[in-house]
This record gives structure tokens, sequence and C-alpha cells, in this order.
């Protein structure tokens, strides 16, 4: 398998102008090992971004970036500038507290907190000032995640009760309860059974009409299901026995698995390794 | 089981399975009776308790334990109040655990949240001395030190319950901080992780989220350091005094039920006399308290325990 | 893409994050948790020095090799001493093989067992019974109902009480440290046609040895502190001889202490003060024994 060494294919051109996030020479350490490198990629409005390759590849690491959870691993080091609306997102201006309100997060393994139902949703809401009703938001939040009809007679249950797609869907209700613009979804299915996953699947597809959706996966039918550009990463052996991850491609989701221009792109989405 | 398998050398290896298997007996046997030592002990503990309280109500109504006001086994007019002592014991249990349950669970989540690895790994072998201090120690700290402190603003007297209870929180401080911090640092960080993604500070993430989700482990660790209070000896005896009062003020002398013992220990009680068989009718009942918050934490760590896999 | 949204919609505008003042809660929590470290902290130190002050300067070679006396400036701690290394060898003699067997048992052959079970919780429980109760049980059992054999208020008497009480922490101990041996381990000597006791004598135990010493030696320097189950088996009396033999009255450093303490006399008071310099110079040797062979112990693993 050649592999080129440069991630020379970046951003459509057509997409740049409405660039919510927008990546530039960003490199992750963690201690001094770097983890990923030179990854430059832009974020559009309101797109369903998913993010592909074998495990190792840093694609988790970068999707941490985009809201600083990095900033929580004491050995984390990011480099290069990562702009959000066109401001530095790790520039002295930008409170991480403020800006994680604003690009909500959605884990690989569902973590409701030990509350009820309710109070995990409106968790997010009353930490941050929340003016409005909170009943109307906590239904709206269920609603938008498709929970709702499920919940509403128990809302005052313990979030840990529900089952494991439930809980899923709960934390992306809890998520879309602050109204942040961008969701980060690290995959979000990986600990779910079929069904449940084609109810998150859909969900996504609802929720892309207000949000902007970055999605990690190693599902590559479920990139090609629900997102609109895929950006494919993979990792490199390093002269001192590690890993490093690079992005390969990133394009309209059918070129990458229809028409991909690397030939590592091909292999993987065809299936031949990762 | 030879013939089979024989080979050309076969002959070479004669193990003694017999003697093999005897000594694995004996030495299963054996150690098994060492392991219903423990057993025997509960067991010892109960019996020995159930028949000195049982030979004591022969001569004392249960009505009488209950109800009495004062506490005077050792008068001609005896009378046995036992919640005269009991008042004594949650007054100084009272304050050990107001003084504990901030210090200590603050503490642990300084250790768990805020402190650098390398802080923990100092500060963690200081919680350790101040918990392998004798609570002789403490006893001498609480009469000859903190009393004569406190003495310089506020009117206690030389025994009180105050400073035994103070002292008592101290002791019982490290006990909840290192119980507390194993609860609060086995939260899962995905759940940290979590509330940090919703725009959360580091101090929110830990009142709202972490306590909670370790609430179980902190409650347990609380009723532990309350039992270890209300059986602790030496600190009440030297401190709070030998007085029995009926009463929540811990500014005089009172008398736990631990320092009833002591007291009926120090002289000269001969088995089966009326003194004797008090101190176990006493022994039964803080040995019944403690017992009762233990079967209250198990209970409550199964009923609130957050499973996470 | 139109935005369809039947509810309420939440706009950044809704939220009043209110940033500063958040911060400024964080910052005095993060306070708050520091000072109660700072407090603990301080308490030892104002302990240890309280101490230290009011009794080094009456430390001194005769302090050890004095007898008890009514006289304060003639008093030492000669009987407590020996009666507490008497107590430590005799506690170590009963708990230590009883403890490790026990927990050997438990262990290796009786896991998950029903007697395994009744037994763990057992010890749990014994975990949370006061020390003196132990007492009431020493005076009862070891005092009073084997008199003909203990002697009554004896060495032995005092020894089979602390060491009844410090079991239970040295078979945790000994389960814990066995746990921490690969399973990987056992297999391969059953491969090689053991039994479970050779397996366990010859490939468990040498590697589990430190940490159960280390255990062991932890749960010893707790009973030596110990002061309410021996005045219960009422050890408190003016002993003014060495023991000679385990059936002896004894007496012991923290009761020693516990009867300077006691007494209205300012200079009883420094005896015991200095008293507790010795007293804690023991724990902190035995202790500091403890931590080296943990320390090497990890070492070895690591």
């Amino acid at each position: 398998m050649v592999s080129t060494n440069k991630s020379y294919v970046t951003t459509p051109e057509d997409l740049v102008t409405e660039a919510v996030l927008r990546a530039k020479d960003v490199n992750v350490y963690y201690g001094s090992n770097l983890a990923v490198r030179d990854v430059s990629l832009d974020i559009p409005y309101n797109q369903v971004v998913a993010f592909i390759g074998p495990s190792g590849c840093g694609k988790s690491t970068i999707l941490r970036c985009f809201n600083r959870m990095n900033d929580l691993v004491a050995s984390a080091r990011v480099q290069g500038k990562i702009t959000f609306h066109g401001q530095d997102l790790y520039g002295s201006g930008v409170d991480p507290v403020e800006m994680r309100r604003r690009i909500g997060m959605v884990f690989q393994k569902p973590n409701p907190f030990p509350k009820s139902i309710y109070d995990n949703v409106a968790f997010g809401a009353r930490i941050n000032g929340y003016t409005g009703d909170l009943d109307e938001l906590v239904e709206d939040s269920l609603r938008k995640s498709a929970l709702w009809d499920e919940v509403k007679d128990k809302l005052k249950d313990s979030g840990l009760a529900l089952s494991g797609g439930q809980q899923q869907r709960l934390c992306i209700a809890r998520a879309i309860a602050i109204s942040p613009e961008v969701i980060l979804m690290d995959e979000p299915c990986s600990a779910l059974d079929p069904i449940s996953t084609l109810k998150v699947e859909e969900l996504i597809h609802e929720l892309k009409q207000q949000y902007t959706i970055v999605i990690v996966t190693h599902n590559m039918q479920q990139a090609s299901r629900v997102s609109d550009l895929t950006a494919f990463y993979n990792a490199e052996a390093t002269e001192t026995g590690g890993k490093v991850g690079y992005l390969v491609e990133y394009n309209r989701t059918e070129v990458i698995f229809q028409n991909p221009t690397q030939e590592a792109t091909q292999a993987y989405v065809s299936g031949r390794f990762g | 089981m030879t013939s089979d398998f024989s080979s050309s050398n076969s002959n070479l290896w004669q193990p003694n399975r017999q003697a093999s298997k005897r000594v694995q007996f004996a030495v299963k046997t054996v150690f098994a009776i060492f392991a219903l030592v423990s057993v025997a002990t509960t067991i010892g503990i109960v019996l020995t308790l159930v028949f000195e309280t049982f030979e004591f109500f022969r001569e004392v109504s249960l009505w009488h334990f209950l109800t009495d006001t004062k506490w005077t086994p050792l008068f001609s007019s005896a009378q046995f109040g036992i919640f005269v002592l009991i008042s004594a014991t949650l007054m100084t249990s009272g304050i050990a655990i107001l003084v504990a349950l901030p210090l200590g669970l603050l503490a642990a989540i300084c250790l768990s949240e805020y402190a650098t690895a390398k802080t923990r790994a100092i500060i963690k072998p200081i919680l350790e001395i101040l918990a392998g201090v004798p609570t002789v120690v403490y006893g001498y700290f609480a009469l000859l030190f903190v009393t004569p402190l406190l003495q310089t603003f506020i009117p206690v007297q030389g025994f009180n319950a105050l400073s035994a209870g103070l002292v008592l929180g101290i002791m019982i401080t490290p006990l909840v901080a290192s119980l507390s911090e194993d609860a609060i640092y086995s939260v899962p960080q995905s759940l940290r992780d979590g509330s940090y993604a919703l725009g959360a500070t580091k101090r929110e993430t830990i009142v709202s989220v972490i306590l909670p989700a370790a609430l179980s482990g902190i409650v347990s660790s609380v009723i532990l350091a309350i039992s270890r209070a209300i059986g602790e000896t030496m600190i009440v005896t030297l401190a709070a005094g030998q007085n029995p009062r009926l009463g929540l003020n811990p500014l005089v002398p009172v008398m736990t039920m631990t320092a009833f013992i002591v007291q009926v220990s120090l002289g000269d009680t001969p088995a089966g006399s009326l003194a004797y068989k008090t101190i176990y009718a006493v022994g039964m009942t803080l040995f019944l308290i403690t017992l009762a918050l233990n079967i209250f934490s198990f209970w409550f760590v199964r009923r609130f325990r957050e499973k996470y896999d | 893409m139109t935005t369809q949204t039947p509810l309420t919609d939440a706009k950044s505008s809704d939220f009043q994050v209110n940033l500063s003042g958040r911060y400024k809660i964080d910052t005095i929590f993060a306070i708050a948790t520091w000072s109660a470290i700072a407090i603990s902290i301080l308490v030892l130190v104002t302990l240890l020095l309280s101490v230290l002050i009011e009794g080094f300067p009456r430390l001194s070679w005769s302090f050890l090799t004095n007898f008890p006396s009514r006289k304060p400036e003639e008093a030492g701690l000669l009987s407590a001493l020996a009666g507490t290394i008497w107590m430590m060898v005799t506690i170590t003699a009963i708990a230590f093989p009883l403890g490790v067997g026990a927990g050997i048992y438990l262990e290796e052959f009786a896991k998950d067992s029903w007697l395994g079970r009744v037994i763990e919780i057992n010890i749990n429980n014994l975990a949370g019974v006061p020390s003196i109760i132990y007492g009431l049980l020493g005076l009862q059992v070891f005092v009073r109902f084997m008199e003909p054999l203990t002697g009554g208020r004896s060495i032995i008497s005092g020894a089979l009480t602390l060491a009844l009480l410090i079991l239970p922490i040295i078979i945790v101990s000994t389960r814990e440290s066995l746990r921490a041996i690969p399973d990987s381990l056992r297999q391969a000597g059953f491969a090689l046609g053991a039994t479970e006791w050779q397996v366990i004598s010859r490939q468990v135990l040498p590697i589990a040895f430190p940490g159960i010493l280390t255990g062991t030696i932890l749960a010893l320097s707790r009973a030596i502190g110990e002061t309410a189950p021996l005045i219960t088996i009422g050890a408190l009396t003016f002993i003014s001889f060495l023991p000679e033999n385990l059936q002896s009255p004894f007496t012991v450093l923290p009761i020693q202490v516990y009867n300077w303490v006691s007494r209205p006399q300012q200079e009883f008071h420094v005896n015991s003060a200095a008293g507790i310099i010795v007293l804690m110079v023991v724990l902190l040797m035995m202790n500091g024994t403890a931590v080296l062979l943990r320390n090497k112990f990890q070492k070895q693993r690591g």
C-alpha cells in the first residue's frame, strides 16, 4: 500500500466561504509524541462532516480540538490554528467554558449524569444561565432528539435507567438544550445495537437542519449514509515506533466513496484495510 | 496411569501424588479453621454481650434503662438511664462529624480533582500519618492543648465535650478524606467530559456531577467515620470527663458510653457484680448502634450505587 | 435548508452565561479545598510540635530505663517499653499465621464459595466493631473464662485480644496481595502437574510475601497504638517489674501515656509527652519498614 505523505487535498473550494470551523496546519502532541500532524480543513455551515479512518489515525483527537477538550488532558498540546467563525479558538480572548456551550459534544459511550432525565437535559441550561422556560426547553430538546414520546411520563426517573440507545439520545438532547451551533459526535453509535444506531442516524438527518455536525465514525456505511462531506485520515509509523495520524483526503462524501483521488482512500473505503 | 503414557524414561518420574494430596488436604483444613476464627470472634462478641446483658436486665428493668434521667450505677441508689451516656456520645460524635465532613470531603475533592499527581504523592502520606496517630495521643492533645486554647476565648471547663469532639473530628478526617477520595476518583472520566462539554466550569462539574455520582461512597465513608467516632474511647475519656450528665451542653464535663466502660475497668470490678454486668449492657448498646450504622451504610450503598460499566 | 421548529427554540441570547461570577465562585471553592488540606496539615504539625516542645527535654536514658514511679522526675518507661515489645512479638506470633492462613484460604481455596462469602461479610462487619468491644470480649473470654491458661490480666490475654482486633486487617491485606498476582502464574504451575498447595507455597506466596508483610506490619502498628481494649481487660496497673512470661501482668506504652496524662500534676504531663515521643518513634519505625518494603515490592513488580 503506497500512501502519500502529504495531505494536499483539503476543503472543496465552493464551501470555503461558509466555514464555521476552520483548522489550519494543526499538530497535536501528547507529551513529546506527535499524535496528528498537518491537518487543515474547513467545516461548512449546516453540513454533516464525517471523519473516517483506521484506529489511531487521530480523527477523535482532531474532533476534541474543536471544543478544546484536549485542554483537560495535561500532556496534550495543540499547534497551528483553529478558528470558529473566524476567531482563534485557542486565542487569549476565548474562554473554553463559554466556547463549549456553543460547540456541543456527544461521546462514544453514552454518559448520562446520575440524575433524572429532566435534570440531565436541564443541566447545561441551568449552569449557563438560561433565561427562558426550562420545562419547555427540556420538552423541546427531548422532542428534537426523538426521545420525548418514550420518556415524557418518567422525566423524574434516573437517566441511567434508560437503554443504551435511549441514553445516547438523552445525551444528544442534553447537548442541543444549550443551543450549540456545532455538535461534535465521537463515534456516537459504536456502543449501540443496530436498531438504536438507525434511530441516532435518523436523528442526525433531522438535526442537520439546524446544526453543523462533525461525526467521527468507524463505520463507513454510516459515514456514507449520514454525511455530506467526508474526511479520510490515515496513520503512518514514525521512526521512533509510534504512530502519527494525518488527513489524507477531504471531499464530498460521494466523491470520497466513489471517486477518491488518493490510492489510500480508495483502499480504505473499499475495505482493503482498516 | 503410567502404562498408557509409558515412554523410555517414564521410571524417572515418580511423584508422590498421595503425599502431595494429603499435605494439600491438611493445609486446606487448617487454613479453613483459621478463617473460621473470624466468625468465632463475631459469635464470641455477640454471645458475651448477650449473656451479660441478659444477666443485667434480670436486675435492672429495661424500662428504667431507657427512661431514667440519671446514670449512677455505682451509687447505692443506683439509676441506669442509658440516654445520659448516649447523649454525651451523640454530642461528641456530632461535633466530630461537623468538623470531619467539610474538612474530609473538601480535602478529598482537592486530592482527587485539584492536586497534581506530585502534590497528591506528598499529601496522602501526611493524611496517613494523621490516621495512624494513636488515639491516646489525640487524647493528650485534646486535654492539654485544645482545651486550654479554647479556654482563652470561651468559658469551657477543664473537661468538656467540645474539645473532645473537635479532636475526635480531626481523628476521623483522614478516614472521610481517603474513602471519599476513592469514591470521587473512581467516577468515570466520561462523566467529567460530558459536563465540561456542556460548558460547565470545574467547580460546577464537581458539585453537580461528580459528587452526586460518588454519593454512595461518600455517605458510606461518613457513616464509617461516625461509627468510629461513637466507638472511640481514649479522646473522650481523657478530654470529655467522667460526669454522667443528661443534656447537650458542650462546655461542661460529660461521660460517654466508652468513657463509662473505661471508668469501671479502671477499678477492680469482680465478675458477676452489677457493675461488671453494666459495662456489658453499655457495650451491647454501643455494639447495636454501630451495627445499625453499618447496616444502614450497606443498604445505602446497595440502593444508591450508580453502576457504570 | 429550511428550519422548522414547532416549539420554542433557545437562542444564544437566551443564555446569561455570567462567566466572571461563576469563575469567582470556582476560585473560592478551590481555595476552600486547599484550605481543608492546609488545616489538616497544620493540625498535624501543631500536634507534633506541642508534644515535642513539651516532652523532648524530658527524654533521657534514665527515662527509658527507669520503672514507673510516684515521683514524676524518677518515673520511666522501662516496663511499658518491655511490655510493648512482648506484645509485639506475641501478637505477631498469633495473628500472622492466623491471618495469612485465613487470607490464603479465602483467596485461593474458597473463592466464591458459600463459606467464603459468609466469612467475607463477617470480616467487613468486624471492621466496624469498636475496639473497646474487643476489650469486653477479651475480658470475658481470655481474662475470666480462660484464666487458668492465660493467668488472667496477662500478656497473653492482651495479645489474644489485640490479635483478634487486627486479624481482619491482615486477612484483607493478604487477600489483596494474593489477588495482585496474575492467574497465569498459577496456571503455569497447574500445567506442570502441581497441586494447589504446591503452586501457592512455591510460586504464589514468595511473590506475595512482601505485600503480606507490609500489611501485617501496618496492622501491628495499629495494635501497638491501641489503649482502650487493654484498659478494658484490666491492664492498667502499676507495673514496676519486667514481664517474665506470657502469664505475667504487663503495661504498654499507650497505657503508660494514658496514666500520666490523666494525672493532674503538670510534671506527669511532661512525662506523657515524652512517652508519646517514644511511642511515635516506635510506630514510625514500624511504618517506615512497611513503606520501604512496599516500595521495594513495587519496584520488583514494575
